[in-house]
């Protein structure tokens, strides 16, 4: 409890949601975004010491600056992320060097942070299209590429509802006395969870999306 | 046109003292001819209205008899079926699929506006219609109770439905939001079909249907059929021993 704190809505997730704007960033093409993600990623695993790790960092938060995204859109889910690049760098500068522990903190925090960067500056609706023809070639094994594309689109809107129902059986244990006991916690909200899988898929059904 | 041709429900059941599975029906048999532009169907929680809703857009589909849109088979032509009828669930968390209005909207619009600006700028205007217009680029799970069910009803009217059916919609909204929700439909030009357990909302509607225990027990103008149910659930709650 935060006394004479206001209130702040939960958390909806490290992926960030459209943020619209008109930066070059904004008006890319999401297909150049995801691949440059790709390429971010792919180089980031290269160890190349903790310099260009940092300015890696940089340059993803200079571009954050260029598309005008909030500060707290992009740190917000952040906390989280930090704790497990502390971890994963605590554990590698003991196992391997501190320079390698610095390198790999910072590589994670720059991929989270390119990931968000994308999806603040990305309709969802191009990101689905760019999905949809990535994925195009699935067709011929039986999967249809639009519904690849959903898939991509329900898990970030799953995200805050994960949050909010694990918070509401979290304040449930709580006023039950339970607030202790994760099995009052993980039960009701992976019922909870199952059930709301059920109904989005009726729903789906009945918008017509799977037909 | 709704035809309900003497359409059945049934499922398999597990047996509470752990013996077999058997079949029980949910509901049926049902046969009706719905033409009247505004229908509400009430009736007790597991009567078998959800089931009866679901059935009108192949949701749920006949396990004998047959449910028929405009002489389309929900059974044989489900993916036009549920072109011609939308559907809106009482809570809107599970029919809300993208991150943003506009971006949800959107989605129902792929199949009928090919190209994204266009889509775009449909979503944005079937926004504007729900007087969402201001958050269209607010996360979803931003907005309040009522702004959702409003937005689930503007993803499911951008497609332009024939015939609308909704589970409870106001079921999870204050009374102002339930107020401008059952506006909002009554002045909808489309047939709306409304399962509900507000009966001043279903007094208003051109038919009641009464459902229990699976059957249509009654079905007629407002006032005789929900005085049928008042009676009905009277004596069920005597039964329990309410007062």
């Amino acid at each position: 409890m935060s006394a004479g704190r206001p209130l702040r809505a939960p958390w909806a997730g490290p992926l960030g949601l459209h943020h619209p704007g008109t930066s070059a960033i904004h008006r890319a093409p999401a297909g150049l975004k995801l691949a440059l993600l790709a390429v971010t990623g792919a180089v980031l695993v290269v160890p190349t010491g903790p310099v260009v790790a940092g300015v890696g960092l940089l340059v993803v938060v200079a571009l954050g600056a260029v598309a005008r995204i909030p500060v707290r859109t992009s740190t917000r889910g952040l906390v989280p992320v930090l704790l497990a690049a502390a971890a994963l760098g605590g554990y590698q500068a003991w196992a391997r060097g501190a320079a390698h522990g610095a390198e790999v903190a910072l590589d994670l925090l720059t991929l989270v942070l390119a990931g968000t960067l994308v999806t603040t500056t990305t309709r969802a609706d191009d990101l689905l299209a760019v999905v949809a023809r990535a994925v195009r070639p699935l067709r011929h094994v039986g999967l249809p590429p639009e519904t690849v594309a959903l898939t991509v689109g329900l898990f970030l809107r799953t995200v805050p509802v994960v949050v909010r129902v694990t918070d509401e059986a979290r304040d449930a244990a709580r006023a039950r006395g339970l607030g202790r006991d994760p099995r009052a916690v993980v039960v009701p909200a992976a019922v909870r969870m199952v059930g709301h899988a059920r109904a989005t898929g009726d729903a789906l059904a009945a918008r017509g999306l799977g037909d | 046109m709704i035809e309900l041709d003497a359409a059945e429900v049934t499922a398999w059941s597990p047996d509470p003292a752990g013996g077999r599975e058997h079949v029980v029906r949910l509901l049926g048999p049902v046969t009706l001819r719905l033409v009247e532009r505004r229908v509400a169907v009430v009736g007790a929680n597991g009567s078998g209205k959800s089931t009866l809703a679901r059935l009108l857009n192949g949701l749920v589909l006949p396990s004998a008899g047959h449910v028929r849109v405009d002489g389309l088979d929900t059974a044989r032509d489900g993916a036009a079926v549920r072109r011609r009828v939308g559907f809106v669930f009482t809570d809107p968390d599970a029919q809300l699929v993208m991150p943003t209005p506009v971006e949800d909207v959107a989605l129902s619009l792929r199949r009928h506006v090919p190209d994204a600006a266009q889509r775009a700028a449909a979503a944005t205007a079937a926004l504007a219609r729900m007087g969402l217009a201001d958050h269209a680029h607010v996360p979803v799970h931003a907005l309040s109770g009522g702004q959702r069910q409003l937005l689930a009803l503007a993803a499911v009217l951008a497609t332009e439905p024939a015939v609308l059916v909704c589970d409870e919609p106001t079921t999870l909204l204050d009374l102002r939001w339930r107020t401008h929700v059952d506006a909002l439909l009554a002045s909808l030009p489309q047939q709306v079909v409304v399962v509900t357990h507000d009966l001043e909302a279903a007094a208003r509607a051109d038919r009641v249907l009464v459902v229990d225990d699976g059957r249509v027990v009654a079905d007629g103008p407002p006032p005789a059929a929900l005085g049928h149910y008042r009676a009905l659930m009277g004596a069920r709650a005597a039964d329990v021993g309410v007062p």
